[in-house]
């Protein structure tokens, strides 16, 4: 599975790190293109890092230094020079839901408006597909008018997928996107997450290794802010791992 | 004995919880008092004399009679003048300062200067304005003049309020935005500035209140004793309610005893009467945008 798919991105040497001290360090791995890509590890071992790492924000994020090569689509983030442009193709869903305190019909047509959509009619397509795809479509149908920032946090959540799916990305990273989701409609976006992969490459960093193995196609498992192993999930799951660590984390036995 | 029965404890707690409660009640209420009185004294002593000619004639003999009309347009004038120079100054540094500037020492130290600024005496600023405005720019003792001085004086008031305003923003909402890759304006025009807008006319508020009663930084910039004419433009000079009531009160001989009272409640009036517009145009927009 690896041989068959093309890097979409390569990370070389990656490290993060916050006021000076480190929270990820050297990290190289590959995420294939059309691939859910898993990452698990205890708390503070860095995978949040590494997706604010991919996206970029560093740039506002108070005392977060990156060093190391990030290299998406064969080029190097170094080299973009429009940050904006970079942020519109990767989408982005972090654990604390944010309704921006618009309707929610404009919190999903933020996005397009930024890229230039300005058709009330494309508009309205894509901020009812997103919506659909995000699982929230039934319940705010009716009142997209309202304020997205009032939804319940397990709705904003969806919202912020919903906003994040919007931007037409090609790069969507996931951060426990569903923390305040219920079971029953977080596989119900898992189903759509797995059509997804068609169409994006997907990140999935997750605190429930159950997820992942639903999911994902690949996992990397982070300790301490180091890479202990990236392998087939498959293979992972059935024990057939490198390092005794990950089959410890895997199993439960320490976190 | 049901764990929802109060014990002493609780008791107690309840009990030191309403004489907290009391304490600040009790300061609230004194504070409210003073002005209370204040403004009964006011209307009492004032409300006489007020009339349709006291507001809308010109002073007549040696401003012992007739009205205060040039001070009214003069006040109106000076206050306009100086809020159109400080507010989209003042609310352009303070989105400079939040949403731009990199947090350094040096930013910091540009917040603290701001800050101090705020504290400066109004007579320093006075004396600014004369060898600034009047002096070195040559405006004279003008409308102009006095405005800017009053502006400058207004200004870390509204910066600092704007700020305070823009910070209560949460940063998460910028965040969002900055990572669907919108940029620093995108994100303070749709998202920072619709939600701050009602903070910031908090501080535009406050800068109308001190202005339409400032003394010290007109008296020599550009407001009069006396003119027996209203002002053409920004460059003439002007009467202004705080100056007048001053001169009345204290400069001239045989002025009526009802007057001072009359001239402090126009002015008193006019100020509410400002505040009262801003807060009624704060409501109607936070009845529209909310988080
Ligand atoms: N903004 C920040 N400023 C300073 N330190 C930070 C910041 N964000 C993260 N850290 C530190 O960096 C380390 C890695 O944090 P990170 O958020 O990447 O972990 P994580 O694997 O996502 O953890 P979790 O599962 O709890 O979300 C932690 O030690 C954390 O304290
Ligand atoms: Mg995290």
């Amino acid at each position: 599975m690896v041989a068959a798919t093309t890097a979409k991105v390569l990370l070389r040497g990656l490290s993060v790190s916050y006021h000076g001290k480190p929270a990820l360090r050297d990290v190289s791995l590959e995420i294939g293109e059309h691939e859910i890509f898993g990452i698990i590890g205890p708390a503070g071992s860095g995978k949040t890092s590494l997706l604010r790492a991919l996206n970029r924000m560093d740039s506002f994020v108070s005392g977060m230094r990156v060093a190391g090569d990030i290299i998406l689509d064969g080029r190097n983030l170094r080299d973009w020079r429009n940050l904006y442009a970079l942020r519109r193709r990767i989408g982005v869903v972090f654990p604390l839901p944010v309704g921006l305190p618009l309707s929610v019909y404009d919190n999903v047509a933020f996005a397009p408006r930024l890229r230039g959509v300005r058709r009330r009619a494309a508009l309205d397509e894509i901020v009812e597909r997103c919506l659909r795809r995000a699982a929230l479509w039934d319940e705010v149908k009716d009142r997209l008018k309202s304020l997205g920032s009032l939804l319940s946090g397990g709705q904003q959540q969806r919202l912020t997928i919903a906003r994040a799916l919007s931007q037409a990305p090609d790069l969507l990273l996931l951060d426990e996107f569903s923390i305040a989701v219920d079971p029953v409609t977080t596989m119900r976006i898992e189903d759509v997450l797995k059509e997804l992969k068609h169409e994006v490459t997907i990140v999935l960093v997750t605190n429930l290794v159950q997820q992942a193995r639903r999911l994902a196609d690949r996992t990397a498992f982070l300790l301490s802010g180091e890479l202990v192993e990236v392998g087939d999930t498959e293979d992972l799951f059935a024990g057939r791992v490198e390092d005794e660590r990950t089959r410890d984390y895997l199993e439960g036995r320490f976190g | 004995m049901s764990q929802f029965t109060a014990t002493p404890r609780n008791h107690r707690q309840h009990r030191r919880q309403s004489v907290v409660k009391a304490i600040f009640l009790l300061m609230t209420v004194l504070l409210i008092v003073p002005v209370l009185l204040i403004l009964t004294f006011l209307i009492v002593k004032g409300a006489p004399v007020l009339s349709f000619e006291f507001l809308f004639a010109m002073p007549e003999n040696g401003m012992t009679a007739g009205g205060i009309l040039p001070a009214l347009v003069g006040t109106v004038w000076l206050v306009t003048v100086a809020l159109l120079a400080s507010v989209p100054v003042g609310v352009a540094a303070a989105i400079y300062l939040s949403e731009y500037a990199p947090d350094n020492w040096l930013t910091r130290a540009i917040n603290l200067a701001i800050i101090n600024l705020a504290g400066v005496p109004s007579i320093v600023h006075a004396l600014f304005g004369v060898g600034a405005f009047v002096l070195f720019f040559k405006f004279g003792t003008s409308i102009l003049a006095a405005s800017l001085t009053l502006a400058i004086m207004t200004l870390p008031v509204v910066i600092v309020s704007t700020l305070e305003a823009l910070r209560s923003v949460p940063q998460a909402f910028r965040e969002a935005c900055w990572n669907m890759g919108a940029t620093r304006w995108q994100t303070i025009r749709k998202v920072v500035l619709p939600n701050s807008v009602s903070g910031i006319l908090t501080g535009v508020i406050l800068e109308v209140s001190r202005t339409a009663g400032e003394t010290a930084p007109i008296m020599f910039t550009g407001a009069a004793f006396f003119l027996p004419f209203l002002p053409q433009g920004v460059l003439d000079q002007t009467m202004a309610l705080s100056l007048h009531l001053f001169v009345i009160s204290t400069q001239v001989p045989g002025v009526p005893e009802g007057f001072p009272y009359g001239v402090a409640l126009v002015l008193i009036s006019l100020v509410l009467l400002m505040n009262a517009i801003s807060i009624g145009f704060r409501t109607w927009l936070r009845g529209r945008k909310k988080w």
